[in-house]
Protein backbone atom coordinates (compact mmCIF):
# COMPACT_ATOMS: atom_id res chain seq x y z
CA UNK A 1 0.00 0.00 0.00
CA UNK A 2 1.39 3.36 -1.04
CA UNK A 3 1.40 6.27 1.35
CA UNK A 4 0.83 9.82 0.08
CA UNK A 5 4.58 10.42 0.08
CA UNK A 6 5.01 7.14 -1.78
CA UNK A 7 2.86 8.56 -4.58
CA UNK A 8 5.08 11.66 -4.68
CA UNK A 9 8.12 9.37 -4.90
CA UNK A 10 6.58 7.49 -7.83
CA UNK A 11 5.94 10.81 -9.60
CA UNK A 12 9.52 11.84 -8.89
CA UNK A 13 10.92 8.65 -10.42
CA UNK A 14 8.67 8.94 -13.48
CA UNK A 15 9.68 12.58 -14.00
CA UNK A 16 13.38 11.68 -13.88
CA UNK A 17 12.89 8.69 -16.20
CA UNK A 18 10.87 10.80 -18.63
CA UNK A 19 13.66 13.35 -19.02
CA UNK A 20 16.39 10.71 -19.26
CA UNK A 21 14.53 8.55 -21.81
CA UNK A 22 13.49 11.46 -24.03
CA UNK A 23 17.03 12.86 -24.13
CA UNK A 24 18.39 9.38 -24.89
CA UNK A 25 15.88 8.72 -27.72
CA UNK A 26 16.49 12.18 -29.17
CA UNK A 27 20.21 11.43 -29.25
CA UNK A 28 19.53 8.15 -31.08
CA UNK A 29 17.38 9.53 -33.90
CA UNK A 30 18.61 13.09 -34.49
CA UNK A 31 21.30 13.94 -37.04
CA UNK A 32 24.39 15.60 -35.56
CA UNK A 33 26.00 18.20 -37.82
CA UNK A 34 27.44 20.80 -35.48
CA UNK A 35 28.70 24.10 -36.86
CA UNK A 36 30.40 26.95 -35.07
CA UNK A 37 27.18 28.98 -34.91
CA UNK A 38 25.14 26.07 -33.57
CA UNK A 39 27.57 25.43 -30.75
CA UNK A 40 27.50 29.03 -29.55
CA UNK A 41 25.73 29.95 -26.32
CA UNK A 42 22.17 30.99 -27.12
CA UNK A 43 21.21 34.37 -25.74
CA UNK A 44 17.94 35.42 -27.41
CA UNK A 45 19.65 35.77 -30.79
CA UNK A 46 22.22 38.27 -29.56
CA UNK A 47 25.94 37.81 -29.54
CA UNK A 48 26.93 36.57 -26.09
CA UNK A 49 29.59 38.86 -24.69
CA UNK A 50 31.45 39.22 -21.43
CA UNK A 51 31.49 36.80 -18.55
CA UNK A 52 28.37 35.45 -16.84
CA UNK A 53 30.17 35.89 -13.51
CA UNK A 54 28.95 39.38 -12.77
CA UNK A 55 28.25 40.90 -9.39
CA UNK A 56 24.52 40.95 -8.77
CA UNK A 57 22.54 43.79 -7.27
CA UNK A 58 22.43 43.55 -3.47
CA UNK A 59 18.66 44.16 -3.67
CA UNK A 60 18.26 40.51 -4.67
CA UNK A 61 19.82 39.49 -1.39
CA UNK A 62 17.49 41.70 0.64
CA UNK A 63 14.46 40.29 -1.13
CA UNK A 64 15.73 36.73 -0.53
CA UNK A 65 16.22 37.50 3.19
CA UNK A 66 12.68 38.87 3.52
CA UNK A 67 11.37 35.87 1.59
CA UNK A 68 13.15 33.46 3.94
CA UNK A 69 11.58 35.04 7.02
CA UNK A 70 8.07 34.92 5.58
CA UNK A 71 8.80 31.36 4.46
CA UNK A 72 9.40 30.36 8.08
CA UNK A 73 6.25 32.25 9.06
CA UNK A 74 4.16 30.25 6.58
CA UNK A 75 5.67 27.00 7.86
CA UNK A 76 4.65 27.90 11.41
CA UNK A 77 1.16 28.86 10.27
CA UNK A 78 0.49 25.43 8.73
CA UNK A 79 -0.16 23.53 11.99
CA UNK A 80 -2.06 26.51 13.38
CA UNK A 81 -4.30 26.72 10.30
CA UNK A 82 -5.25 23.05 10.59
CA UNK A 83 -6.21 23.06 14.27
CA UNK A 84 -7.31 26.59 15.23
CA UNK A 85 -11.02 25.94 14.58
CA UNK A 86 -11.16 23.45 17.47
CA UNK A 87 -10.21 26.23 19.92
CA UNK A 88 -12.80 28.81 18.93
CA UNK A 89 -11.99 32.51 19.26
CA UNK A 90 -8.89 31.78 21.37
CA UNK A 91 -7.21 29.83 18.60
CA UNK A 92 -8.10 32.53 16.11
CA UNK A 93 -6.61 35.28 18.30
CA UNK A 94 -3.35 33.36 18.77
CA UNK A 95 -2.82 33.30 15.03
CA UNK A 96 -3.90 36.92 14.61
CA UNK A 97 -1.35 38.13 17.20
CA UNK A 98 1.35 36.14 15.42
CA UNK A 99 0.39 37.66 12.08
CA UNK A 100 0.11 41.21 13.46
CA UNK A 101 3.62 40.99 14.95
CA UNK A 102 5.00 40.08 11.54
CA UNK A 103 2.84 42.68 9.83
CA UNK A 104 4.61 45.29 11.99
CA UNK A 105 7.89 44.14 10.47
CA UNK A 106 6.42 44.33 6.99
CA UNK A 107 5.09 47.84 7.63
CA UNK A 108 8.49 48.92 8.98
CA UNK A 109 10.25 47.69 5.85
CA UNK A 110 7.68 49.34 3.62
CA UNK A 111 7.94 52.66 5.47
CA UNK A 112 11.74 52.60 5.46
CA UNK A 113 11.78 51.93 1.72
CA UNK A 114 13.52 48.56 1.82
CA UNK A 115 11.00 47.18 -0.63
CA UNK A 116 11.67 49.96 -3.17
CA UNK A 117 13.64 48.86 -6.17
CA UNK A 118 16.05 51.60 -7.28
CA UNK A 119 15.48 51.75 -11.01
CA UNK A 120 17.71 53.72 -13.35
CA UNK A 121 15.85 56.79 -14.55
CA UNK A 122 15.15 56.72 -18.30
CA UNK A 123 16.69 59.69 -20.10
CA UNK A 124 13.79 61.08 -22.10
CA UNK A 125 14.78 64.16 -24.14
CA UNK A 126 12.47 67.13 -23.71
CA UNK A 127 11.20 67.76 -27.25
CA UNK A 128 9.80 71.26 -26.64
CA UNK A 129 13.15 72.55 -25.34
CA UNK A 130 15.01 71.16 -28.32
CA UNK A 131 12.50 72.67 -30.71
CA UNK A 132 12.78 76.09 -29.00
CA UNK A 133 16.54 75.99 -29.32
CA UNK A 134 16.34 75.02 -32.95
CA UNK A 135 13.82 77.81 -33.69
CA UNK A 136 16.01 80.38 -31.91
CA UNK A 137 19.07 79.35 -33.92
CA UNK A 138 17.75 78.00 -37.21
CA UNK A 139 21.18 77.95 -38.84
CA UNK A 140 22.20 74.97 -36.70
CA UNK A 141 19.63 72.75 -38.38
CA UNK A 142 21.63 70.87 -40.94
CA UNK A 143 21.19 67.37 -42.19
CA UNK A 144 23.72 65.00 -40.60
CA UNK A 145 25.17 67.86 -38.54
CA UNK A 146 24.94 66.01 -35.26
CA UNK A 147 24.29 62.40 -34.13
CA UNK B 1 10.26 -4.24 4.21
CA UNK B 2 12.51 -4.80 1.21
CA UNK B 3 11.30 -1.76 -0.75
CA UNK B 4 11.57 0.49 2.31
CA UNK B 5 15.23 -0.45 2.73
CA UNK B 6 15.87 0.15 -0.96
CA UNK B 7 14.35 3.64 -0.83
CA UNK B 8 16.26 4.41 2.37
CA UNK B 9 19.57 3.44 0.76
CA UNK B 10 18.69 5.52 -2.31
CA UNK B 11 18.22 8.67 -0.19
CA UNK B 12 21.20 7.85 2.03
CA UNK B 13 23.50 7.49 -1.00
CA UNK B 14 22.14 10.72 -2.53
CA UNK B 15 22.81 12.56 0.74
CA UNK B 16 26.28 11.19 1.43
CA UNK B 17 27.60 11.42 -2.15
CA UNK B 18 26.37 14.97 -2.66
CA UNK B 19 27.68 16.03 0.76
CA UNK B 20 31.06 14.59 -0.20
CA UNK B 21 30.97 16.59 -3.42
CA UNK B 22 30.09 19.76 -1.48
CA UNK B 23 33.26 19.53 0.58
CA UNK B 24 35.56 18.41 -2.23
CA UNK B 25 34.30 20.67 -5.04
CA UNK B 26 36.75 23.33 -6.18
CA UNK B 27 33.97 25.44 -7.68
CA UNK B 28 31.91 27.23 -5.05
CA UNK B 29 28.78 27.28 -7.24
CA UNK B 30 29.01 23.53 -7.85
CA UNK B 31 29.30 23.07 -4.08
CA UNK B 32 26.14 25.15 -3.65
CA UNK B 33 24.21 23.10 -6.18
CA UNK B 34 25.37 19.83 -4.63
CA UNK B 35 24.06 21.12 -1.31
CA UNK B 36 20.62 21.06 -2.96
CA UNK B 37 20.82 17.28 -3.33
CA UNK B 38 22.08 16.91 0.24
CA UNK B 39 19.09 18.82 1.60
CA UNK B 40 16.77 16.86 -0.67
CA UNK B 41 18.16 13.50 0.49
CA UNK B 42 17.75 14.51 4.12
CA UNK B 43 14.12 15.44 3.37
CA UNK B 44 13.60 11.97 1.90
CA UNK B 45 15.02 10.34 5.03
CA UNK B 46 12.67 12.46 7.18
CA UNK B 47 9.73 11.15 5.15
CA UNK B 48 10.89 7.56 5.67
CA UNK B 49 11.09 8.20 9.42
CA UNK B 50 7.46 9.35 9.42
CA UNK B 51 8.29 12.98 10.19
CA UNK B 52 6.27 14.45 7.35
CA UNK B 53 6.06 18.01 8.69
CA UNK B 54 9.82 18.20 9.22
CA UNK B 55 10.33 16.90 5.68
CA UNK B 56 8.10 19.61 4.20
CA UNK B 57 9.88 22.24 6.31
CA UNK B 58 13.20 20.92 5.06
CA UNK B 59 12.09 21.29 1.45
CA UNK B 60 10.39 24.65 1.93
CA UNK B 61 12.94 26.41 4.14
CA UNK B 62 16.27 24.77 3.33
CA UNK B 63 15.89 23.91 -0.35
CA UNK B 64 13.59 26.81 -1.16
CA UNK B 65 15.00 29.53 1.06
CA UNK B 66 18.42 29.02 2.56
CA UNK B 67 19.94 27.61 -0.61
CA UNK B 68 18.66 30.57 -2.66
CA UNK B 69 20.16 32.90 -0.06
CA UNK B 70 23.45 31.02 -0.27
CA UNK B 71 23.57 31.21 -4.06
CA UNK B 72 22.70 34.92 -3.97
CA UNK B 73 25.49 35.34 -1.45
CA UNK B 74 27.89 33.66 -3.87
CA UNK B 75 26.66 35.76 -6.79
CA UNK B 76 27.08 38.96 -4.77
CA UNK B 77 30.70 38.15 -3.99
CA UNK B 78 33.30 40.33 -5.65
CA UNK B 79 35.84 38.71 -7.98
CA UNK B 80 34.09 35.37 -7.83
CA UNK B 81 36.28 33.78 -10.49
CA UNK B 82 39.46 34.42 -8.54
CA UNK B 83 38.26 32.66 -5.38
CA UNK B 84 40.73 29.87 -4.65
CA UNK B 85 39.16 27.03 -2.70
CA UNK B 86 41.42 24.79 -0.68
CA UNK B 87 39.99 21.32 -0.29
CA UNK B 88 43.07 19.39 0.74
CA UNK B 89 43.45 17.56 4.03
CA UNK B 90 45.06 19.45 6.88
CA UNK B 91 45.78 18.31 10.43
CA UNK B 92 44.54 14.80 9.73
CA UNK B 93 45.58 13.24 13.05
CA UNK B 94 43.83 15.75 15.37
CA UNK B 95 40.79 15.62 13.10
CA UNK B 96 40.61 11.82 13.29
CA UNK B 97 40.98 11.89 17.08
CA UNK B 98 38.36 14.61 17.53
CA UNK B 99 35.80 13.08 15.18
CA UNK B 100 36.47 9.63 16.64
CA UNK B 101 35.78 10.76 20.21
CA UNK B 102 32.64 12.66 19.18
CA UNK B 103 31.32 9.81 17.04
CA UNK B 104 32.14 7.22 19.68
CA UNK B 105 30.33 9.18 22.39
CA UNK B 106 27.29 9.67 20.16
CA UNK B 107 27.15 5.98 19.23
CA UNK B 108 27.58 4.91 22.85
CA UNK B 109 24.69 7.16 23.94
CA UNK B 110 22.46 5.97 21.11
CA UNK B 111 23.30 2.31 21.73
CA UNK B 112 23.10 2.16 25.54
CA UNK B 113 20.97 5.06 26.74
CA UNK B 114 18.05 4.77 24.34
CA UNK B 115 15.15 2.53 25.26
CA UNK B 116 14.20 1.06 21.93
CA UNK B 117 10.44 0.79 21.65
CA UNK B 118 8.70 -1.28 19.05
CA UNK B 119 6.15 0.97 17.40
CA UNK B 120 3.26 -0.53 15.53
CA UNK B 121 3.66 1.37 12.28
CA UNK B 122 0.18 0.49 11.05
CA UNK B 123 -1.52 2.23 13.97
CA UNK B 124 0.45 5.49 13.87
CA UNK B 125 -1.26 8.57 12.56
CA UNK B 126 -0.90 9.41 8.91
CA UNK B 127 0.30 12.94 9.66
CA UNK B 128 2.05 14.61 12.57
CA UNK B 129 0.79 18.08 11.74
CA UNK B 130 -2.47 17.85 13.72
CA UNK B 131 -0.68 16.89 16.94
CA UNK B 132 1.83 19.65 16.31
CA UNK B 133 -0.94 22.20 15.83
CA UNK B 134 -2.66 21.12 19.05
CA UNK B 135 0.59 21.49 20.98
CA UNK B 136 1.25 24.92 19.46
CA UNK B 137 -2.16 26.14 20.62
CA UNK B 138 -2.04 24.68 24.14
CA UNK B 139 1.31 23.96 25.80
CA UNK B 140 3.54 26.00 23.53
CA UNK B 141 1.33 28.98 22.75
CA UNK B 142 3.75 31.42 24.40
CA UNK B 143 6.62 29.97 22.37
CA UNK B 144 4.52 30.34 19.23
CA UNK B 145 4.05 34.06 19.88
CA UNK B 146 7.71 34.47 20.88
CA UNK B 147 8.66 32.90 17.57
CA UNK B 148 6.68 35.66 15.88
CA UNK B 149 8.69 38.26 17.79
CA UNK B 150 11.94 36.43 16.97
CA UNK B 151 11.06 36.54 13.29
CA UNK B 152 10.23 40.25 13.63
CA UNK B 153 13.66 40.90 15.16
CA UNK B 154 15.32 38.93 12.37
CA UNK B 155 13.35 40.84 9.74
CA UNK B 156 14.23 44.28 11.09
CA UNK B 157 17.84 43.29 11.77
CA UNK B 158 18.36 41.90 8.28
CA UNK B 159 16.76 44.94 6.69
CA UNK B 160 18.85 47.44 8.65
CA UNK B 161 22.11 45.57 7.90
CA UNK B 162 21.26 45.42 4.22
CA UNK B 163 20.24 49.09 4.18
CA UNK B 164 23.64 50.08 5.56
CA UNK B 165 25.33 47.98 2.86
CA UNK B 166 23.28 49.65 0.12
CA UNK B 167 24.07 53.13 1.45
CA UNK B 168 27.78 52.26 1.51
CA UNK B 169 27.56 51.10 -2.07
CA UNK B 170 25.90 54.36 -3.11
CA UNK B 171 28.70 56.49 -1.67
Amino acid sequence: MLTEFGKIFVFLIFAMLFVAISIFIARLIRPTRPTKEKLKIYECGEEAMGTPWIKFNIRFYVVALIFLIFDVEVVLLFPWAITYKDYGIYGFLVGIIFLVVLAIGMAYEWRKGDLEWARPKPNIPDLSKILKKKIAQPETIEPSADN
Amino acid sequence: MELYDLIFYFFAIVTVVSAFMVVTSKNIVHAGFNLLFTFFGVAGIYVLLGADFIAVVQLLVYVGGILILLLFGIMLTNKITSVELRTGTAHIIPAVIGVGIFWGALTAIVAFKTDWVEVNTASTESTTIIGLGNLLLTDYVLIFELLGILLLVALIGAASFARREIEELKD
